[in-house]
């Protein structure tokens, strides 16, 4: 083809940079909701959470002029959800599902009231760091345009997968997640480790926003999540919660999901209505692939709702 | 069977209908000013926000317009979704406020929504954007406006012509429905004006407001190649600011998007709706009646062109204002046989011309040769 284009290279390309510049937002929300999840309750809001998080961070980036201080603010506000969350799901016969979507409805709905006026203004974009100088091609320079996010995500996923198995917090976390009455028998109170966990999975959340209107597609819009929240959740199953299956998760879900527009772009142009389902048919063919009919779920916390 | 009953559920229906309208239009009686012959309460329903750099942004800034002029009162909202809510929202419009013209601006608010509640309130007026109004089956209260934007898209080609190095240009689309069909082509016409090697890349995003999926989209275009990028989906925010950070040029569509990009916005294709709302309003002071079906395009002052940026070189100006004037004159015409279509057949056979108004371009469904995408 012409110099300009790199032909049918930009297919791999492209799943490459989209898995990279697609994934964070799902890397973010997973991570927080397997902490959440792994102490025995799950919390559906993360959708309301993420795009208020979202909001917060453009409109305090707008305001401040820092994208740093958005972020930080996004994860403050993701924290007041998550605890708002986990002090109603405290109560005796309080569903965590129902007041998870009544917490996503809620987070929602004051995000599009709050986001309002920051529709417009241009907000200063999360620092990214280049690590494509080695290469001639814009195409690649720019797809190892890395957000530092990302890399926080990489490597906080390590550290939860490390902290679950040896520190004395993972500990915790896990015996209040497999077993209320156990936790209660070591004197824990699994009130207060479950309002914790709610916490920081919503704070994490709010970060996957604030790279969403901060840096990729870098724009606050009311439709700027279009459910992402939501996938991500699901992903924690998906990838049995473990941190680091959710990163990977992720990433596959970022590859798959820049595979319809790559396609197009090289020439590939019927059904790609069929394409933009991949990252869906993926997940299909790796659950039941990976599915027992002789066991239940490897790695599920005792304590959690659905499997119960 | 129903024909036997003395009332059937239609005709009850009706009746209650208008009942109810004549209670709903109690208070407006009480508070209609001794002195205004020419107070009206306009409605505009927006399908999302109205600052989205965007399709609404077009159509409230067409409201601005005609806030300024004497007394017309206008009441919005927005994010009314084509459900029966734009049906409340029209209601409590016409109930509370007293609106007495209605612009639902949304294409699905058409069927039902608009045409239940025109049947339910016959004195109000409700005028909708998309053009799918049809004499003899909707009601005479009700019509539709829309513009012809194509020649503004040939125009942002003509830009991305000159423009363009990598003689690629790519068009990011929602659904390949005739308009945006008619978008795609006209920009690849305008380009092949200036260059026939030029070829466009088209990326379908499958609905009408996706960031990420557009954002994915624009980020392939110019891997591929891409240096001048245009869009038709609701908010061409997030395309301009991708491809603008990317090093491309672009072009606009609905507003003007310059403030995103300064430097790398060359033109783009805008509506004129202040101009249509202007000619309703001031026919509904005038007690005249309104159109029923209102068509127009630049000549018309339907639709304009956003000021040409720093990147338009003064050769591709030249060509850009003589086209410009020869479509105010209304002698253009995008879509000039002999043209065939990517798949090799005849689309415009030597010899026919469509004027921008021509019906047939209402049901294009093909894409022109030099368009690199498919509309399946």
């Amino acid at each position: 083809m012409d110099e300009a284009g790199i032909g049918i290279w930009g297919v791999p390309l492209a799943i490459f940079a989209g898995a990279i510049r697609v994934s964070t937002p799902f890397i973010f929300v997973s991570l927080g909701e397997s902490i959440t999840e792994r102490s025995g309750r799950i919390n559906l809001g993360l959708e309301g959470t993420l795009v208020f998080g979202a909001m917060t961070a453009y409109a305090i980036a707008v305001m401040s002029n820092s994208p740093w201080l958005g972020v930080f603010a996004a994860m403050a506000t993701g924290a007041v959800f998550g605890l708002i969350h986990g002090f109603i799901c405290k109560f005796p016969k309080v569903n965590d599902i129902a007041i998870g979507i009544a917490m996503m409805q809620f987070g929602l709905g004051l995000a599009f009231f709050l986001g309002k006026p920051f529709i417009q203004p241009v907000a200063p974009h999360l620092p990214s760091i280049p690590l494509g100088g080695w290469s001639d091609l814009p195409q690649i320079q720019s797809a190892l345009n890395i957000n530092v996010l990302f890399i926080i995500g990489g490597l906080l996923s390590v550290m939860l997968w490390w902290a679950f198995k040896n520190t004395r917090v993972g500990l915790v976390l896990r015996v209040v997640g497999d077993s209320s009455d156990a936790a209660r028998a070591m004197g824990l109170n699994p009130d207060s480790v479950r309002l914790l966990a709610t916490a920081v999975g919503g704070s994490l959340a709010a970060v996957g926003g604030a790279y969403l209107s901060l840096f990729y597609p870098g724009s606050w819009n009311e439709g700027i999540s279009s459910g992402q929240g939501l996938m991500a959740v699901a992903l924690v199953i998906f990838a049995r919660w473990n941190p680091i299956g959710c990163f990977l998760a992720a990433l596959l879900f970022g590859g798959a999901g820049a595979l319809g527009p790559a396609l197009q772009s090289v020439g590939v142009t019927q059904g790609y209505y069929l394409f933009y389902a991949a990252p869906y048919v993926l997940t299909l063919v790796i659950l039941v692939a990976t599915s027992s009919p002789t066991r239940s779920l490897a790695g599920a916390p005792g304590a959690l709702s659905i499997t119960k | 069977m129903t024909k036997l009953l003395p009332m059937n559920r239609r005709s009850f229906l009706q009746t209650t209908a208008s009942g109810a309208a004549a209670i709903g239009f109690a208070p407006s009686l009480f508070s209609t000013p001794a002195a205004a012959q020419a107070a009206l309460t306009v409605g505009f329903i927006y399908v999302g926000p109205k600052d989205d750099y965007g399709y609404n942004q077009a159509h409230a800034e067409g409201a601005i317009v005609i806030k300024a002029m004497s007394g017309v009162t206008v009441v919005e909202e927005e994010n009314v979704p084509e459900t029966v809510d734009v049906q409340k929202t029209m209601e409590s419009m016409i109930n509370l406020d007293g609106a007495s013209l209605v612009f639902p601006t949304s294409f699905g608010y058409f069927d039902p929504h608009m045409l239940e509640m025109a049947k339910k309130y016959p004195d109000v007026q409700f005028r909708h954007c998309g053009g799918l109004w049809k004499e003899g089956t909707n009601p005479m209260n009700t019509g539709s406006y829309f513009g012809y934007i194509g020649q503004g898209q040939y125009l942002n080609g003509i830009a991305a012509g000159y423009t363009s190095k990598s003689k690629k240009i790519g068009f990011v689309a929602a659904k390949p429905i005739p308009q945006v069909l008619q978008n795609i082509n006209s920009f690849l016409l305008g380009a092949r004006s200036v260059d026939p090697a030029i070829t466009c890349q088209v990326i379908f995003t499958g609905e009408w407001s996706l960031a990420v999926k557009e954002a994915e989209a624009t980020n392939a275009l110019i891997d591929q190649g891409a240096d001048v990028i245009t869009c038709h989906v609701d908010s061409p925010k997030v395309v301009v600011e991708t491809a603008a950070g990317r090093g491309a040029f672009v072009c606009g569509y609905h507003a003007n998007q310059s403030p995103l990009a300064p430097e790398k916005y060359l033109t783009g294709a805008e509506w004129a709706w202040g101009n249509v709302y202007t000619k309703f309003v001031t026919e509904a002071q005038a007690g005249t009646p309104l159109g029923n079906f209102v068509r127009g395009g630049l000549k018309d002052g339907f639709v304009k062109m956003s000021p040409l940026g720093p990147g338009v070189s003064e050769e591709a100006r030249k060509k850009f204002d003589a086209t410009l004037a020869e479509m105010m004159a209304g002698s253009f015409s995008v879509f000039k046989g002999p043209i065939k279509d990517n798949k090799g057949g005849d689309a415009v056979t030597a010899g026919q011309t469509f004027a921008e108004d021509a019906i047939e371009l209402e049901s294009m469904a093909y894409l022109v040769e030099g368009v690199v995408g498919s509309t399946s």
